[in-house]
Formats: structure tokens, C-alpha cells, sequence
């Protein structure tokens, strides 16, 4: 597993933020392990605070000052990258890392052309002529289906809509022939009928560059359409990490099993969406043992006790103690909390 | 309508530190020049509401003067007197004692001029926010035109029209009479500014679904302002208030120190450094000087309050 | 349907003037009109769903809000049990009391400065519908056990919730007045996704026990799947398609309802490549002439893009689809459950 050959392109171990504040540090990932391979999509999924933002933030070192990264390790194409000086980083992440923001607006300059931000991107990382770099901004964009591309080069980012903005930003986070896009919700500012065309673009760019992406989102309809494979988030963890396919219809953890169950699809109609009760824990108020052990239907004395490490599930690896041969069969002592008026609802 | 939870990292993490960090208690206790700022406020409200009994001569009893005590320098200086800590003035006064009264005279103006001001303004902002159209037009076309003008000229211009008004009448003498002049002259002057700021804050409230739930189920307007609106706009009228409060001081100092104000049978401050001014050339510097380092002192305690306040509440500044 | 619908809608529209800088209108130029809704008809029955689901801008929830009274209708009306209410003063107390809303967003929907308990109470205060305090205190407690939160909860501020605890709150106060309609907004958008099943779970309990009509205005065509018997969709302020929920997944039959069900990310597309499909939702302001579709529509032709198609009953009975191209049968038969079998 460590042999440095067989490291793949981006390999995140036992990642740990947190932020200080006045009333002691507070833990915000709690060792996050995901790795992508080269060419790979992997979707990191979780609901709102389950840390997935944060993750990517912390790999390219955009965190925001007073939450800093306490441990772990970053490796990107064999270098270890999370102790890295700011310029170091930088550089690394418009030319061989580069990022999709959900808001296409804030990641351009309202005042400039979409033509001096590709050029001066390109001519940044790569060493390219004005004229060249002009060239390759044109390609950019017509790659990334904008029609009439090089008589759009001269168009300010207000002159565009959403999903062409959104177009936009790819190309930006192509120009360098990145191996990594970190895309970070990049669908969820656009309209329902929107999506599916960024998406498609996304994918189509990333096959045919060979470019790997982490997506992440908290859509699992984008996930299922797009990636190879998932890592799914809870409370500051991988809790789950498997094909798409497995994940989505055969989840080994009993949270993404609940969360895949809890979603409406346009296929079925059923009377009641299965549903998991509670809600995920607040950052600094994640229990000891399994952080999913006060809403799981499973929960035995051990997942209270002790916090599971992943372990080879039914198809997937999961954080989950079923799959250890200490898992007790019959159920513990103790099941499920009697769900009264107060505990039904979440929280 | 965006298709999803917010979950940008950035915002989270605002949101996380402002959750944990933004007690305005600690920010407070951090902050020792505030303390201090808030002790030295303090002292003042506390020596102003009770100078009757603080201070050591009552010195607009003319019964309890004696020109024999006039002119007396502090007492650390050859010729002063441990009686008269900093001296007395031409009529020997005792100068504590009349700082102790006039920074009350000055404390009530200006929390009178502020409240009024707040009233007027806030009313006048939540209601031409709420209901917009034409009222709001006018409301806020009048608060342009009056920022136009400096506020001490507005002042000096209510003042002197009231003045006008009441001359001949008998209630023109009155000092209590100047001091509702004052009051109201200040105020006046203020009003503009909390009306912006209500109202662009009102504008924003009332698009929010709280407020449309209370019209689904009918509750009146008036009601929704008082109830709902209003009490979401208060963050910024406090710190404002705060802020003006230290200006509406200055301005009743600035008017009295001009002749306009207080007369010099009940001193403000402003009062006091006047009379004192004229004392200055021929060597008796402390009759103007201690007034006018007591103003300075509670102008930049509760200017320092009003600062803080503001980057206490405003989580963008931290 | 011999009984008279709950809600009526008829024809109803809304036009926002937009506001024109000065000097421009010194020019003579006219300030250019939003139809946010333009002309829409509907009726909902007592204890049934029906799902208003379009894109963000389409004015889906302008409608929900015109009926609730927030905004002034240019022209249409909307009729309860019968009763006119289009007119601001034939809203009585009465009929207010009948119909509620939940809005969208959990965190700007409840005052930050009142306790849960004062915001619940409020209805019941305004429709006095309780005696005195202490039965409005009662009242407020079996509401809130009702969503599935404790009495205690009452006193806590709106921000010591999470967004699903937030959104039962809403719904709590939205029951306080016993209404039989409640306008539903986007209810569930801004949560995640295993809250939004509590959400969605609970919403269908209460219309069970309570026999509730919902008006249900959502963007997720899977959230209207699961909660509709009937459904609109809806285009640039204009419904383009009415059916009953299993009909219109079975076999759309507008284009751009095709387009929505083509399009959604699912989960019973993995792996599966899909085509791109073209083209930008056009402004409302400055809306395409004729069918309002046209420039997005592989099937427009000339008819369609001059003449406004209306809402017609299409052939199968129960739909009514607006489109030139159903009407003269030249769309490919739809396909047939395409995402429907998923």
C-alpha cells in the first residue's frame, strides 16, 4: 500500500481540521482517508457539515485562516503537499490542480474579459506567446461548448448566464492541463435542466484529457450519473468508499444505506420514503465511538464505545463495526433509543 | 432558488466561528481599552447623577460664594487650596464642582437629543421602508436634503428660529427652556441617518418569509412594523446612537461654547469652557482647561464604546 | 369532482413594472413589464396534492404567493370553497384562517428574536382561536408534539434548531390556524436530503390525519413524484402541462416536460450517458413570441413560433398540455416511461 509506485495521484490520510476558538479547539474533520486515482471520478458525497467542502479546501490549502489543518497527510503525484509554503501551493493549483467553485460568478472577475482571464491563466502556468495563449483560450472555450467561441473571448462574465459562466470556470480550470479538478458543487447555483449539460461537459472534457476529478456535492443524482466512485462523508469522516454503483444500490454502511433509501426517485412511487431519524451531529458535538451510533438501527454497545475504522463491507469498504468479527450477532443490550416525541425529530 | 443546501466552505466556517466566537461579553473582556472606555463612561453617569451629592460646593448658590475664594489655581499649585481641588473661577466657584454639574447638563442634552432623534428617525425610516411609494420618496428626499446641511448649522438655524418665536414672550429667559431648544435643535439634526439606516434595513426584513407569514395570517401593518421589523433593525441604531451620543455632546458643547446654548447660570460644559476662554490670556488657564479636558475625556470614552459596538456587531469587520 | 374545488384559480396573472432610471423615463422610455404569471388556471380539491413544478424564475412561487394573498393580481381570480378572495377586503378572518404557507428557507421564515412558543402562537392569538393563555399554551405544545418536537422546545430561539427542526416549526405554525390549505414552497429544498424524507414523510402523516390540501411548489420533479396526485408544469409564468402525477411520468407529453425528465440527475442513472441537451431558459422579461418554448423545442415550426399555444385537454383524458405540436400530432409518441421504469 505504501509502495511509492502504486500511489495514486491524490492520496489524503488521516486529514484532520479543526478551529481554534475561545472555548478550546474544535475538530471540523476528524481524519479523513480518500485517495483518487489517475483519470478517476470520485464523488465525495454527505449532507451540509458533514465536512466534504472543507476537505477540499484543506487539500489545496484554501482554508480559511482560522481553521487550520492538524494533522494528516496530502500527497499529490508522489509529493507530499499539505506543508507546503502558499507559493508552492499555488502554483500547484492552477497548473496541475484545478478548481470549480459552486458560484461561477465569484470565481471570475466581473472586470475583465473571459479572454484576458483564460490568457493570463494560461500564460501563468504554461509557457505560451500572447497570440498562442490567445489561441488555446479559443479552443478552451469551444471545447467546452460555447458556441461562437472566439468571438466570445472579448465578452466581460455579466454578459454570459449561469450555465455558460459555469462553462467558463472549466475551461479556467483546464487551461493548464491540470491531472486533478477539485469541483466543489459546481452544478448547485444552475437550473434543473442546466445541470445535466455541465455535467456532460465535465465528464466528456475529463475522459477525453484523461484529467481525474473529486467532485463533490451533496446531489446524489449528479453523483450517480458521474462518478466511478464515491466516498461517502459523515460528521468529518469517510464512513463508506466504494463503485458508484455498489453505493448507490447496495450501500454496506447503514447510514448511506439510509441516505440512498431516503431519497425520492422519479422511478417508484412509494407511500412513505424510508427515512433516517435525527440529524447529523454539530461539529464539536460528535460522539465518542461510531458518530453514527445514535441514529443507526443497528447500533450495538461496542459502536458506542469505540469508534470503527474501515473494513471491508459486503462490496464496499465501510466504518462500520457489522463487518468486524467482533460485531456481536444478536442484538446488543441495548438497541435502538426509545424514539419519543423529541428524539423522532432530528437533532 | 437555488437547487440545494449552501454548503460552500467558506461560509461554513464563517459561520462556525461566528457561532463560537462572537459573544459580545468576551470580545468585551478582551478588549482593555473598551473596559476602560466603559469604567470612564461610568464615572461620568455616576458623578452626574449624583452631583448633588458629590460635589463638594454647590456653585450656583450664589449664598455659598465668596469672592474672596475667586481665581484660586488648582490645588497642587502654590496658592490653591485642598477646598478647591482644581480651582476656583472669577466668582469662586468651585471648577470640580462645576464640571460635575455641567457634565450632567451635557449627559442629559445629549441622551435627550439622541432618543429624540432615534424616535423620529427610526419611525420615519421603518414606516417609508415598509410601505414605500411616494411617502418614501419624500421621507428620504428630505433626509438628503437635510444631510446637506452641517448638522451645527441646522442647530444654530432651530435654535435661532425658536429664539425668534418665543422673543417677548416671558419663558424666553428660562434655562430650562434653552435646554429643550437644545434638545430638540440637536435631535433635529441627527434624524437622517437612522432613517437610512432603518430603512435599508427594513427593505431587507421585509422581504424575508417572517414577515410574509404574519400578512398570510393578516396581522396589521402597524403591528408587523412594531413587532417583527423593528426589533430586527435595532443592531445598527445602538451602535449609531452610541456614536451620536459622543457627537450631540460636542455639538451642545460647540452651540453653548458659541453663546447659543446653555446660559451661564446653569453651565453645561460647553458653557463652562466659554466662560472660561476669556480668562485664558490673563493667566487663570484652568478655569477653561479642566472643562474642556472632562469633555475630551467623555467624548472619546463613549466615542471608543460606539467603535467597538460597531465591530462587536458587525461580524464583516472581524 | 361534483363537490366544488377548495381552491379555484381562474386566468390569474401578475405583471411587476420594472423600475425605469430617471433620466431614461425623462426620455419617453416604458418601464418594461415582468409577466411573472400569465395567465394560469387551476382547481385543487379537498385532500388533494397538486405539485406546481417548473425552473427557478418560471413563477412558481409567485403563484403560490399571489394566492396567498402577498401580492395584488393583475387580473385572474382565485376563489375558496366558493368564497371570491382576489380582493385584498373580501379576505376575511374567516378565510385567512383557512389557508396557511410554508416557505422555503427554515432560517428566514421564523424571527430570530421570538421563542418557537410566540411564533406558534401567533395565528392561534391572531384568529383567537384559543380562549386565553393557557390554552394557547396548550394548543402550542400539542403543536409542536404533533411535528415531532418536545413542548419544551417552545422556549428555545429559532437559531437553536437545525434546518429540518426549523422547517417542523414552520409547519407547526402553519397548522396553529386549522387550516384546510396550506401553500407549500419549496419546502424541502433547502435541506438534506435524509431531513427532506422526515420532512416530505411528515407532511403526507398530517395531510393523512388531518385531511390537508396542499398547493405543493417545487423544482425537484422526484420530491413531486413522491408527493402529488396531480401536477403543473410550468414555463416562463405559463402552465405547459397539467396531469395527474403517474400520467404525466408514464407518458409526458409536452417537449419541455420531456426535457425535465430527461435531464434531472437520478439515481437510476448510473453509469449512464445522456444527451446534452441545448439551450438557456430565456429571460421572462424579454419572453421568445409564441409558444414561450420554442427557440429549446427540436418540434417547433412556424405556428409555434408566432402563435401562443392555449391549455388544451389532450386526447388521453386528464391531460392538458399546451403545445401546438400534441394538438396537431406531430410529436413522436412519448417515451413511454423512460425514467418511469428507471
Amino acid at each position: 500500500m505504501n509502495g511509492g509506485a502504486a500511489r495514486p495521484l491524490l492520496d489524503v490520510r488521516d486529514l484532520k481540521v479543526g478551529l481554534p476558538t475561545r472555548r478550546g479547539f474544535l475538530p471540523i474533520l476528524n481524519g479523513v482517508d480518500l485517495h483518487v486515482k489517475e483519470g478517476e471520478v470520485l464523488g465525495v458525497v454527505g449532507e451540509s457539515g458533514a465536512g466534504k467542502s472543507i476537505t477540499g479546501l484543506a487539500v489545496i490549502g484554501l482554508l480559511e485562516p482560522p481553521a487550520r489543518v492538524d494533522g494528516g497527510e496530502v500527497w499529490f503525484e508522489g509529493e507530499r503537499i499539505d506543508g507546503l509554503s502558499g507559493d508552492a501551493l499555488r502554483r500547484i493549483r492552477g497548473a496541475r490542480i484545478g478548481v470549480i467553485f459552486q458560484d461561477p460568478l465569484t470565481s471570475l472577475n466581473p472586470l475583465y474579459t473571459i479572454g484576458r482571464q483564460l490568457t493570463e491563466t494560461i500564460r501563468t502556468h504554461m509557457d505560451m506567446g500572447a497570440d498562442a495563449a490567445e489561441r488555446r483560450a479559443g479552443e478552451l472555450l469551444d471545447e467546452v461548448g460555447i458556441p461562437a467561441a472566439a468571438s466570445r473571448l472579448g465578452a466581460y462574465p455579466h454578459e454570459f448566464s449561469g450555465g455558460m459562466r459555469q462553462r467558463v470556470v472549466i475551461a479556467l480550470a483546464l487551461c493548464a492541463n491540470p491531472r486533478l479538478i477539485i469541483a466543489d458543487e459546481p452544478t448547485t447555483a444552475l437550473d434543473v435542466s442546466i445541470q445535466a449539460q455541465i455535467i456532460g461537459v465535465l465528464k466528456r472534457l475529463c475522459r477525453e484529457h484523461g484529467t481525474a476529478v473529486m467532485l463533490i456535492t451533496h446531489d446524489m443524482g449528479v453523483i450517480a450519473e458521474t462518478a466511478d466512485r464515491v466516498a461517502v462523508m459523515y460528521a468529518g469522516r469517510v464512513i463508506e468508499d466504494g463503485t458508484v454503483a455498489e453505493v448507490v444500490r447496495n450501500a454496506s454502511h447503514p447510514y448511506s444505506h439510509g441516505l440512498m433509501g431516503s431519497i425520492p426517485t422519479i422511478g417508484e412511487r412509494v407511500g412513505r420514503l424510508p427515512q433516517i431519524r435525527g440529524a447529523m451531529p454539530r461539529v464539536g458535538a460528535v460522539p465518542d465511538g461510531c458518530a453514527f451510533a445514535p441514529r443507526c438501527p443497528e447500533v450495538r454497545d461496542l459502536c458506542r464505545a469505540e469508534r470503527p475504522t474501515m473494513m471491508g463491507g459486503r462490496t464496499t469498504s465501510a466504518a462500520c463495526w457489522q463487518y468486524s468479527p467482533r460485531w456481536p450477532d444478536t442484538a446488543g443490550a441495548t438497541g435502538p433509543e426509545e424514539a419519543g416525541p423529541g428524539a423522532a425529530a432530528d437533532g | 432558488m437555488t437547487a440545494g443546501p449552501l454548503s460552500g466552505g467558506g461560509r461554513v466556517m464563517g459561520a462556525l466561528y461566528r457561532g463560537a466566537d462572537s459573544d459580545l461579553a468576551y470580545s468585551f473582556r478582551r478588549n482593555p481599552v473598551v473596559v476602560t472606555a466603559a469604567i470612564v463612561t461610568l464615572l461620568y453617569f455616576f458623578g452626574a447623577a449624583f452631583a448633588d451629592w458629590i460635589a463638594p460646593h454647590t456653585p450656583f448658590d450664589p449664598s455659598t460664594l465668596s469672592l474672596g475664594d475667586a481665581e484660586k489655581p488648582p490645588a497642587w499649585i502654590e496658592g490653591g487650596e485642598w477646598r478647591y481641588l482644581l480651582g476656583t473661577d472669577n466668582q469662586g466657584r468651585d471648577i470640580f464642582s462645576t464640571i460635575l454639574y455641567g457634565s450632567r447638563l451635557s449627559l442629559i442634552v445629549g441622551f435627550s437629543a439622541v432618543i429624540f432623534s432615534v424616535v423620529l428617525g427610526v419611525g420615519l425610516g421603518v414606516t417609508s421602508g415598509y410601505f414605500g411609494g411616494w411617502y418614501e420618496s419624500t421621507v428620504m428626499r428630505a433626509a438628503d436634503v437635510q444631510l446637506t446641511l452641517p448638522s451645527i448649522l441646522v442647530a444654530l438655524m432651530v435654535d435661532g428660529v425658536a429664539r425668534a418665536i418665543f422673543a417677548g414672550t416671558d419663558i424666553k429667559t428660562d434655562a430650562t427652556f434653552a435646554i429643550y431648544v437644545l434638545i430638540f435643535a440637536i435631535g433635529i439634526s441627527a434624524w437622517p441617518q437612522y432613517a437610512r439606516v432603518v430603512r435599508s434595513a427594513t427593505l431587507v426584513e421585509k422581504s424575508k418569509d417572517y414577515v410574509a407569514a404574519a400578512r398570510v395570517i393578516g396581522i396589521p401593518s402597524w403591528r408587523i412594523m412594531l413587532r417583527h421589523v423593528l426589533p430586527n433593525t435595532m443592531g445598527p441604531v445602538l451602535v449609531i446612537g452610541t456614536i451620536d451620543l459622543a457627537l450631540a455632546i460636542i455639538t451642545e458643547a460647540t452651540l453653548s461654547f458659541l453663546g447659543v446654548g446653555i446660559p451661564p447660570t446653569q453651565p453645561s460644559l460647553g458653557t463652562l469652557i466659554r466662560v472660561g476662554q476669556e480668562f485664558l490670556f490673563s493667566g487663570q488657564w484652568w478655569i477653561t482647561l479642566f472643562p474642556a479636558l472632562a469633555l475630551v475625556l467623555l467624548v472619546l470614552a463613549v466615542n471608543l464604546l460606539g467603535d467597538w459596538l460597531r465591530d462587536a456587531l458587525n461580524p464583516k469587520l472581524r | 369532482m361534483a363537490e366544488m374545488p377548495l381552491l379555484q384559480v381562474e386566468n390569474l396573472a401578475v405583471h411587476f413594472c420594472l423600475p425605469v432610471p430617471v433620466a431614461e423615463r425623462a426620455m419617453g422610455r416604458k418601464p418594461k413589464v415582468l409577466k411573472a404569471v400569465d395567465g394560469v388556471s387551476f382547481a385543487i380539491g379537498k385532500g388533494v396534492t397538486l405539485s406546481v413544478v417548473g425552473e427557478s424564475g418560471c413563477g412558481k412561487s409567485t403563484v403560490a404567493r399571489l394566492i396567498a394573498g402577498l401580492y395584488r393580481p393583475t387580473r385572474g381570480r382565485v376563489a375558496i370553497d366558493g368564497h371570491d378572495v382576489t380582493a385584498a377586503k373580501d379576505r376575511t378572518r374567516a378565510i385567512r384562517r383557512r389557508l396557511t404557507m410554508i416557505f422555503q428557507d427554515p432560517q428566514a421564515s421564523l424571527n430570530p428574536r421570538w421563542r418557537v412558543r410566540d411564533i406558534i402562537a401567533e395565528p392561534i392569538k391572531a384568529f383567537g382561536i384559543a380562549g386565553d393563555a393557557r390554552e394557547t399554551g396548550r394548543q402550542v405544545d400539542g403543536l409542536l408534539e404533533q411535528v415531532g418536537l418536545a413542548g419544551a422546545d417552545g422556549e428555545k430561539f429559532p437559531h437553536e434548531f437545525s434546518g429540518g427542526q426549523r422547517q417542523r416549526i414552520s409547519i407547526a405554525r402553519a397548522l396553529a390556524s386549522k387550516p384546510d390549505l396550506i401553500l407549500c414552497d419549496e419546502p424541502t429544498s433547502a435541506l438534506d436530503v435524509s431531513v427532506q424524507a422526515q420532512i416530505l414523510n411528515l407532511m403526507r402523516d398530517l395531510q393523512d390525519e388531518l385531511g390537508l390540501t396542499y398547493l405543493f411548489i417545487s423544482h425537484d420533479l422526484a420530491v413531486v413524484n413522491h408527493m402529488s396526485d396531480r401536477i403543473a408544469v410550468m414555463y416562463l409564468g405559463r402552465f405547459v402541462e397539467v396531469a395527474d402525477a403517474a400520467a404525466l411520468f408514464a407518458a409526458p407529453q409536452h417537449p419541455y416536460t420531456r426535457l425535465l425528465l430527461e435531464t434531472i440527475p437520478d439515481l437510476g442513472m448510473t453509469g449512464r450517458d445522456r444527451e446534452a441537451v441545448a439551450g438557456e431558459v430565456p429571460s421572462p422579461i424579454d419572453p421568445p413570441s409564441g409558444c414561450a418554448f420554442h427557440p429549446r423545442c427540436p418540434y417547433a415550426d412556424k405556428r409555434c413560433r408566432t402563435e401562443r399555444p392555449e391549455l388544451r385537454e389532450a386526447h388521453s383524458g386528464g391531460v392538458a398540455v399546451a403545445c401546438h405540436a400534441v394538438e396537431e400530432e406531430r410529436l413522436p409518441p412519448a417515451p413511454a416511461g423512460g425514467a418511469a421504469d428507471g
